[in-house]
């Protein structure tokens, strides 16, 4: 069976929008590294381990995401500008229910 | 002069360069050579999720195949350099091919340290350090499988959480008195010699190979005067730095290429980057550091300096391991004289061990315990004085010691 993709939308602080597919179970993290998305570090490639991948999911999609864990919790708080809608999109994956998600890129990810 | 940036290498600290390159608008032509047979990719995941096949490799290359002919970046894939002409500014490659520099980055990153008693070269020994070792020991690396580590250090170790959970029959065998002896304190060590062993893992502590035997292939393992029988045979016992083309060309080597806060070698048109170097540190010491980190952080400081924009490179080096669900983060360098202070019980499986030196944090090990880390990373970076007693106090947010 051919791997499922679904649609993802990174606006950048600047306001560029790109619109991307991503495959299932990816990390949307890896959707907006793979394809040259501006504004994701992502320096531990997805361990939870450095808080560089911070987005801000916009209004109406947070509901759909399973909530933070302890350890993302706790490495958010160290990431700059951290909005209640902050999340780190390496702990993120793909699914069908997330098809159309639109995640806002922090102006940096380094404090 | 041929105007082209030239890296040596095709790794985390290589890619990094081309990206920090474009990022503070160098134009010039970039030409990358790596000796495998793929673009720059992660080599965390390997001993991790993708050796446990939770992640298919597309996953582990660090850009898409388009990023480097969109950003003026030429691949040179399964190819190596064999030497560098200082005087006329050319590499030499193995397909015969010269190349002009004006400038040229060393990041040829480190090899494993090979195994030298009777017996290492039989069919069944595995290394890991390529997506290629990984393909090779995964045909072998069934249930039911009896497999030997040699070396209870990260590689090993990561390795060893994998072959548990996929149901091999896992012996580590470590020289050291103590797991992770380089890299932990002994608190932590003996909290994952308990782990493993939970996981049905068997230690052999203070026990160094002597041999390996068997009729073709490994069959088994001399060590301590005993011999284990099993099937497969990975080692682990630390890496080398690539520096014999830095050697060869007369740069300043010793164990790793001598760079300055710059990533600059004593060439002034040759920087070298990530595991292959040796700098002198934050502290004021010599450190060669074998880590996605400096990989990162050195890359990103040649990259600024080549732009005309030097800063001096001064990052607390941080280090991971994923072992089953335990997250260790590291972040600073100890030493064995710091004063240890404990914060939270190794039963509840999140704790940390802070490293005092001189009243101030210089390094801390965290264990499932993210807030621990990263304000232990601050407090190193900031050199802040810090009271043990609140340290050990969990009472006390982590936040407020700040």
């Amino acid at each position: 069976m051919p791997v499922q993709k679904f649609k993802v939308t990174y606006i950048e602080s600047t306001g560029q929008a790109h619109t991307v597919e991503v495959a299932e179970g990816w990390s949307l993290m890896e959707g907006a590294v793979k394809h040259l998305i501006p504004g994701i570090d992502a320096d531990c490639g997805g361990a939870c381990a450095c808080a560089t991948c911070q987005v801000y999911v916009a209004p109406g999609w947070e509901a759909k995401l399973p909530g933070r864990t302890d350890m993302e919790e706790t490495m958010l708080d160290f990431a700059p500008e951290v909005k209640p809608n902050s999340r780190l999109s390496c702990q993120l994956r793909m699914c069908a229910e997330l098809d159309g998600i639109v995640l806002n890129l922090p102006k940096v990810q380094h404090a | 002069m041929s105007g082209n940036i030239v890296i040596v290498g095709a790794g985390q600290a290589g890619c990094q360069a081309v990206q920090t390159l474009r990022a503070e608008g160098v134009d010039a032509p970039i030409i990358m050579i790596g000796d495998e047979a793929y673009p720059p990719y992660q080599r965390p995941p390997l001993s991790k999720a993708y050796l446990l096949g939770n992640f298919e490799r597309p996953r582990l290359f660090l850009k898409a195949d388009h990023y480097y002919p969109e950003s003026g970046c030429e691949l040179i894939l399964d190819t190596s350099v064999t030497a560098i002409h200082r005087a006329e500014r050319i590499v030499e490659l193995s397909n015969g091919r010269k190349l002009g520099y004006d400038k040229l980055v060393l990041a040829t990153g480190a090899r494993v340290r090979r195994l030298k008693c009777r017996g290492a070269d039989l069919p069944g020994v595995h290394y890991l350090k390529t997506i290629a070792d990984v393909d090779g020991l995964q045909k072998v690396f069934q249930p039911g499988k009896r497999i030997t580590i040699v070396g209870g250090g990260y590689i090993g170790l990561e390795v060893a959480a994998v072959g548990a959970k996929r149901g091999l029959d896992v012996t580590v065998f470590e020289a050291m008195d103590r797991l992770m002896a380089r890299a932990v304190s002994p608190l932590v060590s003996d909290f994952y010699a308990r782990e493993h062993e939970k996981s049905g893992v068997k230690l052999k502590l203070r026990a160094g190979v002597e041999a390996i035997e068997g009729n073709g292939k490994v069959e088994r393992v001399i060590a301590g005067g005993e011999s284990h029988a099993c099937d497969i045979v990975l080692v682990g016992i630390g890496v080398v730095p690539c520096d014999e083309l830095a050697v060869n060309a007369g740069l300043g080597a010793d164990d790793g290429i001598v760079v300055d806060q710059n990533a600059r070698t004593g060439d002034p048109y040759i920087w070298a980057v990530g595991d292959c170097t040796r700098h002198v540190g934050r502290e004021g010491h010599e450190i060669r550091l074998e880590c996605v980190q400096n990989a990162i952080d050195q890359a990103k400081h040649a990259a600024l300096s080549m732009a005309g924009k030097p800063k001096t490179y001064s990052e607390v080096p941080w280090f991971w391991s994923d072992q089953y669900d335990l997250k260790l983060q590291i972040a600073g360098l100890a030493r064995p004289t710091d004063s240890l202070v404990q914060r939270g019980d190794p039963a509840t499986r999140k704790f940390a061990v802070f490293h005092l030196r001189d009243g101030k944090a210089a390094a801390v090990e965290a264990i499932n315990a993210a807030p621990e880390y990263m304000i232990g990373k601050k407090l190193i970076a900031e050199g802040k004085t810090v009271a043990p007693e609140k340290l050990a106090d969990l009472s006390i947010p982590m936040k407020q010691i700040a």
